[in-house]
């Protein structure tokens, strides 16, 4: 195969015209292609769901505002949530799986590359529906017919007696079309890693993104088939006159929520696995250790999807459940601790004693570190069924979710853009944007996120469009509302580095982070094949025996 | 730290006034016996998150300025260490330990507070929520009211506790008063219960914390716990019927020939709706609107006149009444006792 098939290589031979090029991406079946497609369109609907956060923080930085009026306020927190977990958070994870997996356990492609396409494009149209929306009804100043039922949805105000005309038709529509896509996707990654894997590949020697990604990919089968099931029940609740959740009459408005949450508790790790799996990637090339105590972090990963499953009623504690139920919630949930705090321990023993380099990827890791740490604390907080009785629902609950989400999952993103970008495009991202990148969002993110614990504490709740004065709560929120131009401003250097390294940044090479994984082994960018000759290995850390036959990593694995 | 001993202390600093709390909803100054038993539960469980979070914040921070990569590193490989057994056993068990230690406090405090034994003496209220207001039923005295809730204070020698059971009209609602006790839902066709001692008067201040529609943000809760004798005089005037002279009968006349009927009631007339509010004693309150305005004759007017620029999305319909008639109307309303 020449460089001339393969235009999108950086070559000599003169590029074929635009419509050529799309053409190309639109059909492609190629993973690394379909994972930049996952990504990039994740990272435009990031910007537009932070948008839609901006405005929600502009009505809210004074009591008694009037920027929105009350029902687009319901809509933009609506749109904002399913926006964020489902079109951004989930394509950016299933981006990075996409890219990196087969090239990590040394595969060609994905097992089922058309179905890898398939589930792109379903998961595409769902976020194109969902937005589709703003133009419906009144348009998009008076927001469309957006939906402004909260991303959860709660029975009974879908039921076609509180929500009429279609607003939440296209929430429920497009979260099914793109919970097709993700279930697709996740067979997808979980029959890769089962069944093509490069010689010597032990399930035992995966890299620990491998392992992760498996987890995750059996978490999205568990999870979103029910939420899927639940969509349908509602469309047959709307329109063929079922009354499955339909409380007037006579159905279940509890029903809903255990079928939701069914699917929303385990979601929450569908997308931190991921990023513990780009954390356990680049802690260790950073410090220039291997991972503390691989198999314990496999069985910790493990073990968080099991108790993963059956954690979702907490998100219930004040439904009116017995105390008998409390309990249990209450037990497995803090159970969970366990598992996920042992995960910190060793990422914590991996940088100690190593020699740790703080370039852009080890930055926004370590912030993932301090920032998860926090958040998983008040986790095990309203894990407490009577904290939770007084703050679920409250801004202190807003605040531990963000922290989650923002702190450490995006943070990991982050983290994970800036190591494997010049692997993707073949340059480095620039070093001072991305560091300026780094400060200005963590100033960002903890202004706006450490100050909304407050006004939780002070009796604030969630998706309220205003409040009264006088409940202390005004000045927390201003705080709350300049932290996000802070993360407004971070976003746009770090859209900006992206676009200009690009174009501009110095030239990568296969390896520039002297890293360890096979995914390093072939050049920047990977031809469409990945590797020439299907690669054997006999460790954890493939590069590391090349780079120190005297002493390869297989003499102390058992 | 300042700032955090004064988010944590029930009361404000000196200065204010010593039973004024920093914020008239937080859940750090409890007055009833749930809001008490959780918030000592909450510094329980903050005092053991935040010495995990200082033992590893410490760690953490350690690591990251004692192992960086000095300027003179020469690019050797630091000892390549795989992990220790020993180490991660100990990293297993202390966490579990703790974790069971949380556990068997939440699950002692649970089994206290949640559904106990109501006392024979106890003062049942009915809940019932809509959207975007709070209906109020006294069984046992035959009254209906909304939006502010008169319940009798209670103190350990003379327990006077009072149990909601909260039931829901249409939508999810969530009763939330943060000082008297953690959040209950109401949800349909799903009957729950909550009950609260509280044991200082004065007005709580609360309101709907589950998402339940357009003007879920002014579904305002204000919780009068009363002494024993202001209660007996309120629930006494609240059983008398409403007076209304002959003064207001244009009004009155408006009133009952418009729509309003359909949703209102005002006991001992025509007007039995049961949608909106009953009015019945409409001047005992001090708001209109569950608590999005005061009760005052140019709000009331506003109100009539269109209730979607004090409330936008309420589901009280502007009547389009002339002027004269927005006036009748409101003159009826206030001579509600």
């Amino acid at each position: 195969m020449t460089t001339a098939s393969i235009p999108w290589m950086q070559s000599d031979v003169a590029r074929r015209p635009l419509v050529e090029r799309l053409h190309d991406w639109v059909t492609t079946v190629d993973h690394k292609r379909l994972g930049i497609l996952y990504v990039v369109y994740a990272l435009v609907l990031l910007v537009v769901a932070g948008i839609e956060a901006a405005i929600m923080r502009i009505q809210l930085m004074a009591p008694h505002n009037d920027f929105v009026s009350p029902q687009v306020f319901n809509r933009m927190f609506t749109m904002h949530g399913t926006t964020m977990i489902f079109f951004v958070a989930m394509p950016l994870v299933f981006g990075f799986a996409n890219y990196l997996v087969p090239l990590m356990i040394g595969a060609r492609d994905m097992a089922f590359p058309r179905l890898n396409a398939f589930s792109f494009w379903l998961t595409a149209f769902g976020g194109v529906l969902l937005h589709f929306s703003f133009l419906g009804g009144s348009g998009l100043y008076g927001a469309g017919t957006a939906p402004d039922v909260g991303w959860f949805a709660y029975a009974p105000l879908t039921a076609k007696t509180f929500s009429p005309g279609h607003s939440t038709d296209y929430w429920t529509l497009a979260l099914l079309v793109s919970g097709f896509g993700s279930i697709g996707t996740a067979i997808n990654i979980l029959t890769t890693i089962l069944c093509l894997r490069c010689p010597g590949m032990t399930l035992g020697r995966m890299p620990l993104f491998a392992w992760l990604s498996l987890t995750m990919a059996g978490l999205v089968i568990l999870a979103v088939s029910p939420l899927s099931a639940a969509q349908m029940m509602l469309l047959v609740d709307r329109y063929l006159g079922g009354h499955f959740f339909d409380t007037q009459a006579g159905g279940s408005a509890v029903i809903w929520m255990h079928f939701f949450w069914v699917f929303g508790h385990p979601e929450v790790y569908v997308l931190v696995i991921p990023a513990f799996a780009v954390v356990s990637e680049i802690i260790p090339v950073f410090s220039r250790k291997p991972i503390f105590g691989y198999p314990v972090m496999v069985a910790a990963t493990v073990c968080i999807g099991f108790i993963s499953m059956s954690v979702w009623a907490h998100h219930m504690f004040t439904v009116g459940m017995s105390p008998a139920a409390n309990g249990f919630f209450v037990l497995s949930t803090m159970a969970i601790a366990v598992p996920t705090g042992i995960k910190i321990f060793n990422w914590l023993a991996t940088m100690w004693g190593g020699t740790i380099q703080f370039r852009t990827p080890m930055l926004f890791c370590t912030g993932f570190l301090f920032q998860f740490l926090i958040g998983g604390l008040t986790g095990v907080m309203l894990a407490c069924a009577p904290f939770d009785w007084q703050l679920g629902g409250s801004y202190f609950l807003v605040a531990h979710f963000h922290y989650v989400i923002v702190g450490a999952i995006l943070f990991a993103l982050f983290g994970g853009f800036y190591y494997w970008f010049p692997k993707v495009s073949g340059r480095m991202c620039s070093e001072t944007l991305g560091k300026l990148h780094f400060w200005l969002f963590l100033i960002g993110f903890h202004l706006t996120f450490d100050c909304m614990h407050v006004p939780g504490i002070l009796g604030m709740p969630r998706r309220i469009y205003t409040y009264e004065p006088g409940r202390g709560w005004d000045a927390w929120n201003l705080w709350v509302t300049i932290g996000v131009v802070f993360q407004g401003l971070g976003t746009l250097v770090f859209v900006g580095n992206l676009v200009w390294s690009y174009f501009e940044g110095d030239r990568a090479g296969s390896d520039p982070w002297d890293a360890w994984t096979l995914e390093w082994s072939t050049e920047s960018p990977p031809p469409v094949y990945n590797f020439a000759a299907l690669p054997v290995v006999r460790s954890r850390r493939p590069l590391w025996d090349l780079k120190h036959p005297e002493d390869p990593d297989w003499k102390y694995e058992q | 730290m300042a700032a955090l001993a004064a988010l944590l202390s029930p009361t404000a600093p000196s200065g204010a006034s010593a039973t004024q709390p920093l914020s008239p909803t937080s859940i750090f100054a409890p007055v009833s016996t749930p809001a008490d038993s959780i918030f000592e539960l909450s510094l329980f469980v903050l005092a053991v998150t935040a010495a995990i979070f200082v033992t590893v914040f410490g760690l953490l921070l350690y690591a990251v300025v004692r192992f960086r990569r000095k300027t003179n590193d020469d690019g050797t490989e630091p000892p390549q260490v795989y992990g220790s057994y020993e180490v991660e056993l100990a990293w297993t068990i202390i966490p579990v330990l703790i974790v069971v230690a949380l556990f068997l406090a939440t699950a002692r405090m649970i089994a206290s507070t949640q559904h106990p034994a109501k006392p024979r003496n106890a003062l049942d209220v009915v809940v019932i929520g809509h959207q975007y207001w709070w209906e109020y039923r006294y069984p046992a005295f035959d009254v209906v009211t909304a939006n502010e809730l008169h319940v009798p204070v209670s103190d350990a020698a003379d327990p006077a506790p009072t149990f909601l059971t909260l039931l829901s009209a249409d939508t999810d609602h969530s009763f939330w008063v943060p000082r008297l006790a953690g959040k209950t839902d109401l949800i349909p066709n799903h009957p729950n219960s909550m009950w609260i001692d509280p044991h200082e008067t004065g007005l709580y201040l609360g309101q709907c914390a589950q998402y339940c529609g357009t003007q879920h943000a002014k579904m305002l809760l204000r919780v009068y716990v009363d002494s024993r004798e202001d209660f007996d005089r309120w629930i006494e005037a609240q059983r008398r019927p409403a007076q209304a002279d002959g003064a207001v009968a244009r009004g009155r006349d408006v009133f009952e020939t418009t729509a309003c009927v359909n949703c209102h009631a005002v006991a001992g007339t025509a007007a039995g709706g049961r949608f909106g509010p009953d009015l019945t004693h409409f001047m005992s309150r001090d708001t209109i609107a569950a608590g999005a305005a005061a009760n005052t004759p140019e709000n009331l007017r506003l109100w009539i006149r269109n209730p979607d620029t004090l409330k936008p999305g309420s589901l009280m319909p502007a009547m389009n009444l002339s002027d004269a008639d927005v006036n009748a109307v409101a003159d009826y309303l206030e001579s509600l006792r």
